[in-house]
């Protein structure tokens, strides 16, 4: 199987709205018959665990959709305030919902279905102080030694 | 439609779901069955297109039928 197509790709935001594109490129690239490799580096590592908290922030992000037409009169000040990401992350999940897009953790799940091998950065781990018992099985940790042996035989390489 | 062996039903997901639900009711067939496939997502389309191209199953009908996609794939 050593003609299979390979993707490589290094996941380092750690919210919501960018938690997608790595999940559904390696679910995707798998099932297309890529050989898929995710290397999880600083705030990417939120993705591996257990539960995922995930939020969405509108703070710095000019391109984010609002509710109502709030980018049109609502302050930026305002999306400062306590509580207003907690409710942007939940208007976001009940949008996805009812669009039919993916639950994160079920594609993170297929995407272990489809071996798309999930390897956790060491030296993150080490400088947050994560605990690993809080991350899903079937990871492997390891460092940037590792991403290189198989992203330099890759065919695609994404840093996300 | 020609006949078919499975369908599978992905009305209201969206991308990939569609995708990795047919891959992995194909994954479960013989070669040479045929998948019948709907959706609802418009991107499917293409990408039913573009997963037959790739992965060597083929692609044997695509159609809207009321609003609905519909597809046929044959597994290599």
């Amino acid at each position: 199987m050593s003609d299979e197509k390979k993707l490589a790709i290094i996941a380092t935001k750690g919210s919501l709205d960018w938690a997608y594109p790595p999940f559904i490129l390696a679910s995707t690239a798998a099932a297309l018959g890529y050989e898929t490799e995710i290397f999880f580096t600083f705030y990417g590592l939120q993705l591996l665990k257990r539960d995922l908290e995930l939020e969405v922030t509108p703070l710095g992000n000019p391109g984010m959709p609002m509710p109502m037409g709030m980018d049109k009169w609502f302050p930026v000040l305002g999306l400062a305030l306590p509580g207003m990401q907690g409710m942007m992350t939940g208007m976001m999940k009940k949008k996805m919902a009812s669009k039919g897009v993916a639950d994160l953790a079920e594609l993170r799940e297929l995407c272990q279905e489809a071996e798309v091998k999930l390897i956790a950065c060491q030296m993150t781990v080490d400088l947050f102080e994560l605990n690993t018992a809080e991350f899903i099985d079937g990871i492997e940790y390891a460092g940037a030694a590792r991403f290189f042996e198989f992203a330099g035989d890759s065919d695609i390489c994404l840093y996300i | 439609m020609a006949d078919f062996d499975q369908e599978l039903d992905a009305s209201g997901l969206n991308c990939p779901l569609p995708i990795l639900r047919a891959k992995k009711t194909l994954n479960g067939m013989e070669s040479g069955q045929v998948l019948h496939i709907i959706a609802t997502d418009p991107g499917s389309v293409k990408d039913f297109e573009a997963f037959a191209n790739q992965t060597g199953n083929e692609l044997m009908e695509s159609k809207e039928v009321g609003g609905k996609f519909e597809f046929l794939i044959k597994k290599a």
